[in-house]
């Protein structure tokens, strides 16, 4: 096997020559901070702690106890899973890989001193930074709405109580009432997500409230899994979902929270619930850290080193780094790359060739899981899609079954994978 | 321990190149523009693209060959290229470019085409951008091409290296629990290794049906099946 090791190292990328130096560290060992406990950074987090065997010193900072992942959270809104299901903690990362963590918010970063500074006054040194802060939203996207409005016209696109919230207001409709999504421009977290979530608010209310209406404001043509979802909305929910692309106006949208109306290219409509998801960017401590280019933070992706500071890896929504779509999968794909570069920095271990892969399955009603999924490879312009494959329409039930089945197993994976 | 394909699986099948491959890229999209001056006199392409004397180019990424509605008119070699299944991807759009009356009999494109496989790669750089982007709807087309290589029986006689396959193990442990769990998704743990190499062989060349498997397969050099298989056997 070392003939063919040899050979691999040979051919390997670019970047491990530039990783080959291990940083010494005069106090110690290494310090690595991880700003976000999600798919990126929870697993970032962990691997580099499992596999460095306690040679760096990892400190996770995270603001919240009970981590709602955003996967999944639009089963919960369709009533196949529990809240509580898709809520983790850090216990494990803590106590059985020690990995220091703390909850709080990281409101500044220091790259000159290499210095992270939290809301609670703590000062946090590090050798190597890993920011994973997920997606914030872009300040009047959609005319009418801003985060003071949440309340009244959920985004529900960070899980947890607006998931919660987003839920009971479907419930609350009243009897053959509208539901009203705004859809969000690309690139945004999740690319299926908010067709998911018009699936699973339509197989709610076809249970509990048979005659209301869905009404999606889409600024985009074309959406992923379109023509599976087309056809699922037909089969399964007949007569109860209206898609307004652009063509229709469904890109020129404004709302009003306190009157409860949406005006869609100069037609207002009374709704009953409506789902704002914004225009999408970089999490706000990329900006604060000075590693935006435009909404997102471009990364090196033999590494996901930013491409403004080396000492700092992005990982997930935040990024911008080519083909991938913003999802939990990639999120943790890159991870384990970003916690390989990581380690070969400030350790000199082995640094193999990235490689990457995402899968999103959604759900379109009971038993009808769907699809899509890719490889990808690191060049040096950008992360690039090298094959894929998707679900196809007609497929038969027991296919699609088991589509689900595995999407559930995939959770149960992919969170073990998160959080030990 | 050698391991030894049974008669199941034929050995002579083209397969991807071990992972260790550099990226064949799609070329330059900038000097692709330029290339694109080539093209420009029948081609429009971007924002507000027409068809004129040939068809538009937006989305032609993974767009059926002749499928461009409106009002153009294919030449009938197009038209029956496109009803025989001609769809546009890299690779399809590569050989047109080089000489487009190789790939299409009768096609109306009048062009003696590209000699020069980079200005190929640039031109399609250049073109990619303007059909749908992979981050934004997933299933878009590839934009960088598969490296494939021919599998000599030698390789099948590797010894997997466990500690490689740790590594490389991070890419399967996203669905497939490595305590052994097997909710909804299989357990890979504890296999005999040469039934891991032989399922993993099968996924490669599609023998196996499963298309995450497929994919996943199809980017692990032989060695590293090997190494996940010695990892995977002994896993506590």
């Amino acid at each position: 096997m070392t003939m063919n090791r040899r050979a691999f190292i040979g051919t390997g990328v670019a970047a491990s020559a530039a990783l080959s130096a291990p940083m010494l560290n005069a106090q110690g060992k290494p310090r690595v901070v991880v700003i976000g406990g999600g798919a990126g950074g929870a697993t970032a987090a962990r691997y580099i702690a499992k596999d460095s065997k306690g040679a760096i010193d990892v400190t996770l900072v995270e603001p919240t106890r009970s981590y709602y992942t955003c996967f999944f959270s639009n089963l919960y809104i369709g009533g196949f899973r529990k809240l509580g299901s898709i809520a983790h903690s850090y216990g494990t990362l803590a106590s059985e890989f020690g990995i220091n963590v703390i909850h709080d918010w990281a409101t500044g970063i220091d790259r000159e001193a290499r210095t992270v500074t939290l809301a609670g006054g703590t000062v946090l040194p590090y050798d190597r930074l890993i920011l994973s802060p997920g997606i914030d939203f872009v300040e009047g996207a959609v005319p009418g709405w801003d985060t003071t409005a949440q309340n009244a016209m959920p985004h529900a696109y960070k899980a947890g109580s607006q998931t919660e919230l987003l839920k009971a207001q479907v419930e609350a409709m009243p009897e053959g009432g509208l539901f009203a999504m705004v859809a969000p421009p690309n690139p945004y977290r999740c690319p299926p997500g908010p067709y998911e979530r018009v699936s699973m608010v339509a197989h709610l209310l076809k249970e509990i409230n048979p005659t209301a209406k869905i009404l999606v404001a889409d600024p985009k043509p074309k959406f992923s899994k379109m023509a599976l979802f087309q056809e699922g909305w037909r089969n399964h929910y007949a007569g109860m979902i209206e898609w307004l692309g652009p063509d229709f106006g469904g890109g020129n949208v404004k709302v009003d929270p306190a009157a409860m109306t949406v005006d869609i290219d100069g037609t207002v409509e009374n709704v009953d619930v409506c789902n704002v998801i914004p225009a999408q960017k970089a999490g706000r401590i990329c900006d604060l850290a000075g590693i935006t280019e435009g909404n997102w933070a471009p990364v090196v992706p033999h590494t996901m080193q930013s491409r403004v500071d080396e000492n700092i890896h992005v990982l997930g929504d935040s990024t911008d780094q080519g083909d991938m779509p913003k999802s939990g999968f990639s999120a943790n794909s890159q991870a384990k790359v970003a916690a390989m570069a990581v380690r070969g920095a400030l350790t000199g271990s082995k640094v193999f060739p990235a490689k990457f892969s995402n899968t999103c399955w959604s759900l379109i009603n009971t038993d009808d899981g769907v699809k899509v999924g890719a490889s990808y490879e690191a060049t040096d312009e950008k992360i690039s899609k090298v094959d894929g494959f998707i679900s196809q329409t007609g497929e038969d039930a027991a296919l699609r079954e088991r589509t689900y089945e595995e999407s559930l197993g995939w959770y149960a994976g992919i969170t073990e994978d998160m959080f030990g | 321990m050698p391991i030894r394909l049974s008669g199941a699986i034929a050995l002579s099948l083209l397969i991807s190149a071990p992972g260790a491959a550099l990226a064949d890229e799609i070329g330059d999209a900038e000097r692709g523009a330029e290339v694109f001056d080539y093209c420009s006199g029948c081609h429009e392409v971007g924002k507000g693209a027409e068809n004129g004397i040939g068809p538009h180019l937006n989305g032609i990424f993974g767009r059926p060959a002749a499928s461009v509605a409106d009002d153009y008119h294919y030449s009938e070699g197009l038209e029956r290229a496109g009803a025989d299944g001609l769809v546009w991807h890299l690779d399809t759009l590569d050989a047109y470019l080089e000489n487009p009356k190789t790939l299409v009999s009768g096609t109306r494109m009048s062009f003696d085409g590209l000699e020069d496989p980079q200005e190929r790669a640039d031109v399609l750089a250049y073109l990619r951008k303007f059909s749908d982007n992979p981050q934004n709807i997933p299933e878009a087309d590839p934009t960088a091409r598969k490296p494939e290589v021919e599998l000599s029986p030698e390789v099948l006689e590797i010894v997997g290296d466990p500690e490689y396959g740790e590594y490389l193990s991070s890419e399967c442990t996203t669905c497939h629990q490595s305590d052994g769990n097997d909710e909804g998704i299989p357990s890979i743990t504890n296999w005999p290794e040469e039934d891991f190499v032989l399922a993993m062989h099968a996924y490669k060349r599609e023998i196996r049906p499963h298309p995450v498997m497929q994919m996943m397969a199809q980017r692990l050099s032989d060695e590293e099946i090997a190494a996940l298989a010695a990892y995977f056997a002994d896993i506590q």
